[in-house]
């Protein structure tokens, strides 16, 4: 079991993995006296995508903009570790830190409407981590836009570099969004809902093309998602999160077939599936951030719940090769 | 394109029609008799009634409106009665660039001004900076130009020598004495304008912060400095810009108050005198040129929005 993941929020070791891209161990994100994160721990190799699912509200977002680095001090406050290539991120100086970002960490976001500048071209934007990163000339950095924006299978790149973003339909937009995130072959990718903002029609081909890069170049991906069923397709692992907790953490296909984790097991049902006609909904919402329960953070909403899950965190158990936090597994 | 720009000119040139007929028509109704100024204590009535008629004084005043109208367009716009000097020469050659001088040169002060405490202040939101920003930035707008104007000539210009306190010197002329004139004059035409350039820039910035894009340019690895003065200020352009063009008329009111309290020959000085010696046909044509230009650069302002914000651009 090399796809070591360690989920206890109490865990001093993590199971030793060299080959780690990315390591996050026990990380929490206090913001004032609120606990957004609350000791994060998971671990992500070469070339492997990874789901961060839940509802909104879970924290997924968060994880992912603390990843990337523009959600950290003073803004917010950081304990635990993130390492990226062995290199600490929640210390890093953020002249470095500024060195990986667009660069070895890509970031794709939910909205390419509102994340696209609408006063410069898209070829400007697709060219300014080339600029930047890569220091390529001018005519080099044109040629290499031309191309990122050929590879992500937009028509007609050289008449499009000069097009401003509104000019682009919402699918187009995204993929020049994607563009930017590669433009740099980063090794690890980070989308935030990629698709939650496009018609249906093309939220397929945007999740093809966005899988379909991040293998060409061999790169690692994290996606963000409020879909378990699209996560478990899409990614070999995925990592259930419930308010700022990662609940269980596994294989896509052992996860979405047999969900151990309660909360797990009520966001499948939440599916709707052909032929089926039972839709049991989750009763209640994520408490507020400045009421979480002491113990197990899903406990109110639990079907399973009982004295000690308000009282105390579950430690997380490997089971069925995944892990998960619950006091009273299946 | 075109017929945009040529409806936008019909427009302009009604508004200005309107402006000349509604100014006219006040001038005549306002107290003081022209010919017997001209004339002196001592007249007859034949002279006088000779000098009305000459004047045109006697017909109709839709006829004296139609007539001056003619003569406006053709650019001539009659005879000063007290310099005996060419009125367009006056208002035109003589006012107009003193006038826009300083207007540019105060319009230039308050950005260098304004656009950086903006910006610190939306940076440093709600620290000190801030409070201090906003607190000089509302300052310089309540504050009385002529009483600004007073104090700075009695400190930089009387009591430090530094600056003289009136006159103007053409800067195309002599560059360095033309800006050695013009700096207090500027500076007091220019608090007023800091205030609110600080205060368009401050919010604006602070609203274009927030947006994803600018969380984007970051996430590409670009450097703050880079993420606040070219993706954040490119898009409070275009709101500050609006703000400037708007803002004009206060700029003009403020220079007519600038320039008596410095005595520069620019427009307001010219139609100050004109209001005093009932000189009702330089007030017409230093109301004519102050109409005109406002109407000028809210034209120049809504070709620029084109400009400045790709989305409004036609294809």
């Amino acid at each position: 079991m090399n796809r070591a993941l360690a989920l206890n929020p109490q865990a001093v070791e993590v199971p030793a993995s060299q080959d780690a891209l990315l390591e996050v161990s026990n990380l929490t994100l206090r913001r004032g006296k609120a606990v957004v994160l609350d000791g994060v721990s998971l671990a992500l190799h070469s070339g492997e995508t990874l789901g961060l699912i839940g509802e909104s509200g879970a924290g997924k977002s968060t994880l992912a903009m603390a990843l990337i680095g523009l959600l950290r001090a003073p803004e917010v406050q950081l304990e635990g570790s993130m390492r990226f290539r062995g290199t600490e991120l929640v210390t890093l100086r953020e002249a470095d830190y500024r060195r990986l970002r667009g660069n070895k960490i890509g970031l794709i976001f939910q909205d390419a409407t509102a994340a696209l500048n609408p006063c410069f071209t898209v070829g400007e934007q697709i060219a300014e981590p080339l600029k930047r990163h890569l220091g390529l000339s001018k005519w080099d950095r044109r040629e290499r836009a031309a191309e990122l924006m050929h590879s992500v299978g937009i028509p007609e790149p050289a008449l499009r570099l000069d097009a401003y973003p509104h000019e682009l339909s919402g699918g187009m937009q995204q993929r020049v969004m994607i563009a930017i995130a590669l433009a740099c072959n980063p090794e690890l990718l980070l989308a935030d809902e990629p698709t939650s903002a496009l018609d249906v029609t093309i939220q397929a081909q945007i999740m093809e093309l966005i899988l379909d890069r991040v293998r060409a170049l061999n790169s690692s991906a994290v996606f963000v998602l409020h879909d378990l069923a699209l996560g478990a397709q899409v990614c070999d692992r995925i990592a259930v999160m419930y308010a700022g907790q990662i609940v269980e953490e596994g294989p896509s296909e052992r996860v979405l077939a047999a969900p151990l984790h309660p909360y797990t097991q009520g966001l499948k049902s939440c599916v709707v599936e052909l032929g089926s006609s039972t839709l049991v909904p989750i009763p209640g919402q994520i408490p507020p951030l400045n009421a979480m329960p002491a113990g197990c953070r899903f406990a109110p909403r639990c079907p399973r719940a009982q004295a000690i899950c308000g009282e105390q965190r579950p430690v997380a158990e490997t089971r069925d090769g995944r892990q998960i936090a619950c006091w009273f597994i299946d | 394109m075109f017929q945009a720009v040529s409806a936008k000119l019909a427009q302009t040139l009604l508004v200005l029609l309107i402006v000349s007929a509604a100014s006219f028509t006040f001038l005549k109704l306002a107290p003081g008799d022209p010919v017997s100024i001209m004339l002196g204590s001592d007249y007859s009535k034949t002279s006088y009634d000779q000098l009305t008629h000459e004047l045109g004084l006697d017909q109709p005043v839709v006829f004296q409106y139609g007539h001056w109208l003619a003569n406006f367009v053709r650019g001539d716009w009659g005879i000063s009665y007290i310099t005996n000097q060419d009125i367009f020469e006056l208002a035109v050659m003589q006012a107009l660039p003193v006038t826009l001088t300083l207007a540019a040169l105060s319009l230039l002060i308050a950005l260098l001004i304004g656009i950086p405490t903006g910006v610190l202040a939306a940076l440093y939101r709600n620290s000190w900076i801030d409070v201090l920003a906003t607190t000089l930035a509302i300052g310089g707008n309540a504050f009385p130009s002529f009483y600004l104007g007073i104090i700075l000539i009695w400190v930089f210009g009387v009591d430090l020598g530094w600056f003289p306190v009136l006159g103007f010197v053409a800067p195309w002329e002599d560059f360095w004495q033309g800006l050695w004139h013009l700096a207090l004059p500027a500076v007091t035409l220019g608090a007023w304008y800091v205030g609110l350039i600080a205060r368009i820039t401050r919010s604006s910035l602070l609203e274009v912060l927030g947006q994803p894009y600018i969380l984007a340019a970051k996430a590409r690895g670009e450097p703050g400095w880079r993420v606040v003065w070219v993706h954040g200020m490119r898009n409070v352009l275009m709101p500050l810009v609006t703000v400037i063009g708007l803002q004009l008329g206060g700029m003009l009111r403020g220079a007519v108050m600038t320039e008596v309290v410095f005595a520069l020959p620019g427009l307001g000085m010219m139609v100050t005198t004109a209001v005093l010696n009932r000189e009702y046909i330089v007030v017409q044509a230093g109301i004519m040129l102050t109409g005109l230009l406002f109407v000028a650069v809210n034209l120049a302002v809504d070709q620029t929005y084109q400009f400045l914000d790709p989305r409004l651009r036609r294809r």
